[in-house]
């Protein structure tokens, strides 16, 4: 056995182990650590796949960011997992069994001849010097630019909605409110009051 | 390494979501994880096929997706903490407001 199936075969068990222990487990943290493993270890799946500007950016935007944030929002929630976890045996028989229908489905799909070594041989390894971000980056400026467009602007549609959607205005919080000053007339500010003078003793 | 492996994993891996799915169907901080674990099933199959048949376009197909599921992720955080923040739970079955 070469070792670059060795290295498959681990890699997969530990996929496999992080995303049923990320489905199984009791407490939420624990689901995301789990997850952050199977993102790691999909990343190293895709380096053997000759994939390795996507598999940097996995790490570095799963990892990095999108775990943190779901870290970050399970933590500062107070969460119930008692309650959470009911009907979770229940639930377990019709989960496995359309699970593993859906399964047996996709095996009996990828294990056609059309996809095994004679048909799709291993491509011949890249020569020295080859940059996969290269190759990336060519395709991507030239053919996908109108895509690429469209993906920055769901970006910045995704940070109006997020900060738009949990932005909360304070009551307690002195601030200057420059329309307000603006519109302010003098005799909301000055009052001139007609009073009798005060006699001296 | 045959292609047949790779797919056979990300159906695996897809699976193992969709049944997180059902088992975890009360907690909503669950059911986005799995559906990240769905995107990351297919995203192993589409760079697969990417690296077999020696295309390009299918890695740029993975860099979208992980753009969208980045901003789904975003915003979808964003509802569950404005959705706990109101109701005090992020039970689903709790979600019945609109029950007639």
């Amino acid at each position: 056995m070469e070792f670059e199936r060795i290295v498959f075969y681990v890699l997969s068990a530990i996929l496999v182990f992080a995303a049923t222990r990320v489905i199984t487990v009791r407490n939420p943290v624990h689901a995301a650590l789990h997850l952050v493993l199977a993102f790691f270890t999909c990343a190293g799946l895709w380096l053997l796949l000759e994939a390795e500007f996507l598999a940097f950016t996995l790490v570095l935007v799963y990892v990095g960011a999108v775990m943190v944030l779901f870290l970050f929002v399970v933590m500062m929630l107070d969460i119930n997992v008692a309650e959470m976890r009911e009907g979770f045996v229940r639930n377990l028989p019709v989960g496995l069994t359309v699970a593993g229908l859906m399964i047996l489905e996709l095996w009996l799909v990828m294990k056609n001849k059309a996809f095994d070594a004679a048909q799709m041989p291993e491509p011949p390894a890249h020569v020295a010097g080859y940059s996969n971000t290269r190759e990336i980056g060519s395709v991507l400026y030239t053919d996908y630019v109108y895509p690429f467009e469209i993906a920055s602007v769901i970006l910045v549609v995704a940070i109006i909605a997020a900060i738009a959607l949990t932005l909360r205005k304070r009551k307690a919080s002195k601030r200057q409110d420059p329309a307000e000053q603006v519109k302010v007339r003098r005799q909301d500010r000055v009052r001139v009051i007609k009073m009798e003078a005060e006699s001296r003793d | 390494m045959v292609l047949s492996d790779f797919l056979i994993l990300g159906s695996v891996l897809f699976g193992l979501s969709v049944a997180g799915i059902f088992i975890n169907r009360k907690n909503v901080i669950l059911l986005l994880m799995c559906i990240e674990l769905m995107l990351l099933a297919v995203n192993t199959n589409f760079i697969a096929f990417s690296h077999f048949l020696g295309d390009t376009a299918g890695q740029v197909f993975v860099f979208f997706i992980l753009t969208v599921a980045a901003a789904e992720a975003a915003i979808g955080l964003a509802i569950l903490v404005v959705l706990f923040r109101n109701r005090q739970s992020i039970n689903v079955e709790d979600l019945d407001r609109l029950k007639g």
